[in-house]
């Protein structure tokens, strides 16, 4: 749509309305810049301050003698509840996570839009129609009987340890959270390849299938190269929800040391141990938000592909 | 698909029927066979276990589950909770934040969202600048965005005191300290995270209008108010269908922020009901009434989405 100009007939002394119109319309959108960015601006420039500037300085003043220690005390030697070893290690843990989960969901997501889209069968939609469902249930409605299955699982898991010498991954909270976040991953990953494929050309599939290509070689061969700019689209959507997740994260992984990212982040604030240094709460706090916002700052076109493609079904 | 399964079939020469039968019969289920683990997933993990935490919601269990259906005490007790006000119930003090909250939220969401969109419509220079700085809060974990929003609305740290050092002395907001107040504080950083997302989804419908209708309307000597209100806004009906979609599911799922930012209030004064499900679930030791609040936010979102999903995959049958 075109930008709406002045209608001729106001055109009198119509320069300067143009112009008053663009200072009050670029200054209306500077001011909401400024409130998007303020709360990340505190965050930052506190995150570089000692205790002292803290306390008695502006919490919108740039810090007078920038010091990175914050940042290494966050990441190496601040408590999370009585474990005094920095983030660090939860980082990894949300890492640890989050790679296989994205990886798993997406993989089954684009075999789930493929047969859905070019293999059609009775009752497709219906099947669609039930997984779609799935991505928008409050997931306080599954948490606690998944949390009575984990339960069991992790039992089963101890039994074999003491019988078999290995447990497979039952029990263990980081094997626990990927499954999770594959189950509740794959609505959206299947919606997405699906209304990617719903566009791809039948045709293509038609001719394959008459030249006698598999119903996998034509996924591996025709699709998948054809796949590209929705496995970027799915993998940072994917990236973005389980890494920034905390109900699953706290209530299957909520103590200990297989707390991800958000939980860990969540203690450091929130314990009430000793003075609260803030320099290294928003230290912690910017090391969370760095992950998510590299691939926002990198990508951000597909990030708000995915968010619309979630919100708006094609 | 079917067709094509079928003139494969009839490919394949007469005397090879007998072997390849098995075979072709095995590749024309693949495509079930692929999809089945997913599908049979989301059947047990989603609507199983939906199921079973409606089973849970009329049991009488507390701190482990327990399998003897005892009736609706649980909901008896919500919906007596519901009209306890005095002192207010944690449930009264729940819904009643869902609806300050969902309203605000959303209601702020979609004007602000709009707006934006219409101010970045207007041939913006630097517009691929600012559309970025007005998105970026959704790539955030809310765990994040309220760990920050804590500290600028802190009164002895944030704003307040910002202000008193800048001169103005009798400036009070003590709102994320207030137990009257604390709730509005979700709301502003909720607004903060979610409207650039709102703006943007706005944005892609402004840039969907046929230039060709304004430019007719302007002739017509329509004003640009007149043009907005009649003409565009109109047109936009179905992005505030999806906006609202979103922001209606996204503030009912909202339990994290409430966490991070305030801790859950002032004695439990911030809460929604999803922080009261996960209270008493896990930590008092009710867990039939934390079902029965699950159940209820599900029946929630249920009202909002499925006829929203409904009317979605049936227009266009394939």
């Amino acid at each position: 749509m075109s930008a709406v100009t002045t209608p001729a007939h106001q055109a009198s002394g119509g320069v300067n309305v143009k112009v008053i119109n663009r200072i009050v319309i670029y200054g209306l959108l500077a001011l909401f810049a400024l409130f998007y960015l303020m709360p990340l601006f505190v965050m930052l420039v506190t995150s570089f301050k000692t205790m002292d500037e803290i306390q008695n300085g502006n919490m919108l003043a740039l810090p007078k003698a920038p010091t990175f220690d914050p940042w290494l005390k966050a990441w190496g030697e601040t408590c999370v509840g009585l474990t005094c070893a920095g983030i660090k290690g939860y980082f990894w843990n949300s890492i640890k996570m989050v790679v296989p989960a994205v990886l798993i969901s997406t993989m089954l997501g684009a075999l789930n839009g493929y047969v859905l889209t070019k293999w059609r069968f009775r009752g497709a939609t219906l099947v669609f129609g039930l997984m779609l469902f799935a991505c928008f249930i409050p997931f306080q409605s599954v948490l606690l009987p998944m949390a009575t299955i984990l339960g069991s699982l992790g039992r089963f898991g101890v039994t074999l340890q003491n019988s078999v010498g290995t447990s497979f991954g039952l029990g263990n909270p980081t094997v626990n959270l990927v499954f999770v976040h594959v189950v509740y991953g794959i609505g959206f990953t299947t919606l997405f390849f699906r209304n990617y494929y719903e566009a791809f050309p039948t045709e293509l599939v038609k001719a394959a299938q008459v030249d006698g290509a598999s119903f996998f070689q034509i996924f591996r061969r025709i699709m998948l190269p054809n796949s590209m700019p929705i496995f970027v689209v799915t993998v940072i959507y994917q990236f973005t929800n389980i890494w920034n997740d905390f109900l699953f994260a706290s209530a299957y992984a909520g103590t200990g040391d297989a707390m991800p990212m958000t939980v860990a982040l969540n203690n450091v604030v929130n314990t009430s141990t000793g003075v609260v240094e803030y320099n290294v709460n928003m230290a912690a706090a910017m090391i969370a938000a760095l992950p998510t916002l590299l691939v926002y700052v990198l990508a951000g076109r597909y990030f708000v592909r995915g968010l619309m493609a979630g919100a708006v079904k094609g | 698909m079917s067709t094509v399964a079928t003139s494969q079939i009839k490919l394949t020469p007469e005397h090879a029927r007998p072997r390849a039968s098995v075979r072709s019969r095995l590749q024309d289920a693949l495509p079930k066979i692929v999809l089945a683990p997913s599908f049979g997933i989301t059947i047990v993990f989603v609507y199983g276990f939906i199921l079973w935490t409606i089973y849970l919601s009329f049991t009488n269990s507390k701190t482990f589950p327990s399998y003897v259906l005892t009736g609706s005490r649980a909901y008896q007790r919500l919906w007596g909770w519901t009209f306890d006000t005095d002192p207010p119930s944690s449930w009264y003090t729940s819904i009643t934040n869902m609806g300050i909250f969902g309203f605000l939220y959303i209601a702020i969401c979609l004007a602000l969202g709009l707006f934006l969109a219409i101010l970045l419509d207007q041939k913006i220079r630097g517009e691929g600048v600012l559309r970025p700085i007005y998105l970026y809060p959704m790539a955030l974990s809310f765990i994040v965005t309220g760990v920050a929003w804590k500290w600028f609305l802190d009164p002895g740290l944030g704003l307040e005191q910002t202000l008193h050092q800048w001169g103005w002395t009798s400036f009070h907001f003590d709102w994320i300290k207030n137990k009257d107040f604390v709730i509005y504080t979700v709301v502003i950083a909720g607004v903060w995270q979610a409207s650039g997302f709102i703006m943007a989804m706005f944005l892609a419908g402004l840039r969907g209008i046929d230039g060709e209708i304004m430019k007719a309307a302007q002739i017509d000597g329509a004003t640009t108010f007149q043009l907005y209100r009649r003409i565009v806004i109109p047109l936009l009906r179905p992005i505030f269908l999806s906006a609202f979609i979103v922001l209606a599911h996204l503030a009912i799922k909202s339990y994290d922020l409430v966490v991070a930012l305030t801790s859950g209030g002032p004695g439990g004064s911030a809460w929604l009901p999803s922080n009261f499900m996960y209270e008493y679930t896990f930590k008092r030791n009710e867990m039939a009434v934390g079902s029965a609040s699950a159940v209820i936010m599900l029946m929630t979102i249920v009202a909002i989405i499925v006829p929203y999903l409904y009317s979605e995959l049936r227009e266009k049958p394939r």
